[in-house]
């Protein structure tokens, strides 16, 4: 290192110069990195909230801290469709009823309620109050329920008011707001009238659509309700005391709620937001949040850290779903009970996807949903089809003579854009060439673009799935109705309707559930689809943290009766 | 240099403008639309909808009001977060695009230059051959990698020490700042280093180092003060896309250590469609990008006197 000068590279400068100079050099750059990290501390204090302190669980103020996959996109809830911004809703609203711990409805804003053929009523507890203190009454509930209904706001689940009399024609724009069927004969009830028989109405107002909304100050925030912890009032357990877009929120107990005392928790800090599992299981092991949820990838590495894995169905069922419009080779019956017998949803669930939790698809009804007494799904169990390959050919065989083909063409499979969507629709791709010989070309699309060629009816088969709104077992029943939007399939048989009119129309739970029933195997029969699996979802969480409560129906994750131990 | 100036500020808006006509028509052309949900609407809500978005006009109707309304600085109202312009999107999670990127820069530029010149100055012997190999680490290994186990060795080192040495995730301070930034920074710096140490070697023979030589002046001040000046100009050449680059595309990082940047509204727009999200993020960090290039050219002549232009 000490010849200045080599034959070789004449040129080359002495290194221990070189070094001294360099040495300068940098620590001038270093010092000026140092002045401008003081700088951005300065600045990012001024833009972004201080997340530092966030701490998984705390004893003594009795506070937690918990990430989310993203910011909750809509606040409102006249407007608010999807699961982030129900789980915030559950904890900062409460609306006329709840669901308890033990899965069974709870007073919530009415102490009481009574719910017949003609009509529902509740009475309203009147010591209900807004977070400003202003009591909560009946005329909040009205005004939130026409305001999800009114045309001009386009709130797209409007139709779980369509029970309440002329709610529908008014969300149509064919009668004005005032004829919606709800009286209030003093401020602390309210008289529902119902459009038809529902006996599950006072289910439905779980649903965040339902929650109240104080007239005066929606219209003070000049369109802007829900943008902001500012723009929102609350009802519930807690109050948002802080909102950072894309950052965090700060929920704290709420003063006003007139059950505060049941609530333990002072605060939830939503101290992340974050769609990447592995991020959030990087803060669960940081102790930095008391709650995450695992994939599969992540369970060998939680068992060895020896965390409490917990799981849990979450009632959203996955299917198959035929393309049932006219011009459709899938239109065949026979093409689809092929299929039907040749696909074997216990290997996809338990040995291809492996994911824990999860079941084999057997109906289009989720194992949550009750029936008279029990599970409906153990009063009336699914018929099986067995696999078989034989049978299979030979409906495939019958098939290709009803449609006069020489050859079967190519099929499209439509499917998400996911590691899971794609492990199932290669698995389905696999099975049905291996089998039947059959070809089938997967079209992977985002959300949005699936969403759209279901409409359209650009598709053989989709694979599909269908969350419950409400704890009946018609938030999955009327599906496959002719009539409705969602049956993307466009699969239509008079029998189907009949059934689905007997279930909403019914009195008798009894006779509901044999509805049901008949659609069950209904749609075995007819192979309208052919169910893949129930989801289920694991989770860890922080030992001390305890009171956490999951749920099919109504805000998941539910925090409202959690406590930190010790 | 006004003149010139003015020009290129005239070629950038063309292009921002045509980059904006591009993506609003490709947008359009994509299948579906932000209004398409889970839930089916029957056809009266969806009628509204449509009508409150604009999008019951024909296309190039919209695109005049839009090009209209853009005019005037006004990006719209967002698909998914409905109560949010896009303006408000942009002004909350840039800042922290920027700083973080910023960051990055100037850790890619220092750690560039330094690698670079070390490299140079140790060719072909094993230092050289050490840091080249990690260059070449840096320039393939992906970042959503290098993020997530960067994030892991964070949380093993506090655990291991017992304490919070660094933040394992979030925004805030500048401690929530040093992993990603330097993640982020990672392959430009070694691209930087590659590119230091052959522009270093190309002009450790040229004339000027040999006259500087042949005058007697020190090796150390040689080094400095004419081959680094010399070699660092396709550094600052490549710098200014870098910073665009690397302030826009910091999506993955964002994402693994949960800061509220920009680059996850940008690409989670695309992914739901969000027209008004997608056209504001892409025309704001397009004319970041063409911007940015100017920039370079006008202070590459504040570097390099023989290419100022007159």
């Amino acid at each position: 290192m000490h010849e200045t000068i080599t034959e070789t590279h004449s040129t080359a400068p002495s290194n221990k110069a070189v070094f001294s100079q360099l040495r300068r050099y940098f620590l001038y750059a270093f010092i000026a990195v140092g002045v401008l990290m003081f700088v951005l501390d300065y600045l990012a204090s001024s833009v972004g909230s201080d997340t530092q302190e966030a701490r998984a669980v705390d004893f003594e103020t009795q506070s937690i801290a918990i990430a989310i996959a993203e910011e909750p996109p809509q606040l409102n809830s006249s407007l608010a469709t999807d699961a982030v911004s129900g789980m915030v809703l559950g904890h900062i609203m409460e609306g006329l009823l709840r669901m308890g711990v033990d899965d069974q409805l709870e007073a919530g804003i009415a102490e009481r309620w009574e719910v017949t053929p003609e009509t529902a009523t509740f009475w309203l507890r009147k010591d209900a109050r807004w977070s400003d203190g202003e009591p909560i009454t009946a005329k909040d509930f009205l005004f939130a329920w026409q305001t999800a209904l009114d045309p001009d706001n386009a709130s797209e689940y409007a139709f779980l008011l369509y029970a309440i009399k002329n709610a529908e024609a008014i969300n149509q724009g064919n009668l004005p707001l005032t004829d919606l069927g709800v009286r209030i004969p003093d401020p602390h009830t309210l008289v529902v009238e119902l459009e038809r028989p529902v006996p599950f109405f006072d289910k439905m107002v779980v649903f965040p659509t339902f929650l109240p909304i104080r007239q005066d100050f929606y219209e003070a925030t000049g369109g802007r309700f829900g943008a902001d912890a500012k723009d929102l009032l609350y009802s519930g357990p807690f109050v948002m005391a802080s909102w950072v877009h894309g950052s965090s929120l700060l929920l704290q107990k709420n003063p006003y709620y007139w059950d505060k005392d049941r609530i333990r928790l002072n605060e939830i800090n939503v101290a992340y937001i974050t769609s990447d599992v592995n991020a959030r299981i990087n803060f669960f092991k940081d102790e930095r949040i008391a709650f995450t949820g695992l994939q599969a990838e992540n369970l060998i590495d939680a068992m060895r850290q020896k965390w409490p894995i917990k799981r849990y169905q979450d009632g959203t069922v996955f299917f198959l779903e035929f393309n049932h419009r006219e011009d459709r080779l899938s239109e065949n019956l026979n093409f689809r009970r092929a299929l039907q017998s040749v696909l074997d949803m216990e290997e996809l669930v338990y040995k291809v996807t492996k994911l824990p939790g999860y079941r084999p698809g057997e109906s289009l009804f989720p194992t949550f949903l009750m029936g008279v007494e029990k599970s409906f799904r153990q009063e009336y169990p699914a018929t099986k089809i067995p696999v078989d390959y034989a049978q299979a050919r030979a409906y495939l065989a019958q098939a290709k003579e009803e449609l006069g083909l020489a050859e079967w063409p190519e099929f499209v499979l439509l499917c998400g854009d996911n590691p899971i969507s794609n492990i199932q629709s290669e698995w389905v791709q696999g099975a049905l060439k291996k089998h039947l010989g059959l070809t089938l070309k997967i079209d992977k699309q985002i959300f949005k673009q699936r969403l759209a060629k279901m409409t359209a009816g650009d598709f053989d088969l989709v694979l599909a799935g269908w969350g419950p709104d409400y704890n009946d077992p018609l938030t999955f029943g009327d599906l496959f109705a002719s009539w409705n939007l969602n049956n993307r399939g466009r699969y239509a048989s008079p029998e189907m309707d009949r059934l689905i009119a007997v279930a909403q129309n019914a009195s008798t739970p009894q006779s509901r559930m044999e509805a049901f029933a008949g659609i069950q195997q209904l749609i075995i029969d007819d192979a309208v689809i052919l169910p893949m699996y129930e989801r289920g979802l694991t989770y860890v969480l922080h030992p001390k943290l305890k009171g956490v409560k999951r749920r099919v129906i109504g805000a998941d994750t539910d925090f409202t009766n959690a406590y930190v131990e010790r | 240099m006004t003149r010139y100036f003015l020009r290129r500020l005239a070629q950038g808006l063309l292009a921002v403008w045509f980059i904006a006509t591009a993506t609003f028509f490709g947008m359009h052309a994509v299948p579906g639309d932000p209004l398409s949900s889970d839930r089916a609407t029957t056809e009266k809500i969806r009628a509204n909808l449509e009508s409150k978005y604009g999008l019951d006009k024909p296309l190039p109707a919209q695109y005049l009001i839009y090009m209209g309304n853009l005019v005037q600085g006004d990006f719209g109202i967002s698909f998914t977060q409905e109560n949010r312009s896009v303006n408000d999107i942009i002004r909350d999670h840039f800042p922290v695009s920027a700083t973080l990127g910023i960051l990055a820069v100037i850790f890619a530029g220092l750690g560039g230059i330094l690698w670079g010149a070390l490299t140079a100055l140790f060719r072909n012997r094993l230092p050289d051959t050490i840091i080249m190999f990690l260059v070449i680490l840096g320039i393939s290994v992906p970042s959503f990698v290098v993020a997530a186990l960067s994030q892991l060795m964070l949380v093993r080192l506090n655990d291991t020490v017992g304490m919070s040495v660094l933040p394992v995730g979030g925004w805030g301070s500048v401690a929530h700042m040093i992993v990603p930034a330097l993640v982020l920074g990672l392959s430009t710096m070694a691209y930087l280093t590659r590119l230091m140490r052959s522009s270093m070697l190309e002009i450790v023979n040229a004339d000027y180092i040999k006259t500087a030589h042949a005058k007697g002046l020190p090796a150390g001040q040689i080094f400095v003060n004419h081959q680094l000046r010399n070699a660092v100009l396709p550094v600052v050449t490549v710098l200014g896309p870098a910073i665009a680059s690397i302030t826009t595309g910091g999506f993955v990082v964002e994402i693994v250590f949960a800061i509220p940047g920009l680059g996850r509204y940008f690409v989670q727009a695309i992914q739901q469609l969000d027209y008004t999200v997608i056209m504001g993020t892409t025309i704001f960090y397009g004319a970041f990008l063409v911007f940015m290039v100017i920039l370079v050219d006008l202070v590459y002549g504040l570097i390099d006197p023989r290419v100022r232009v007159e």
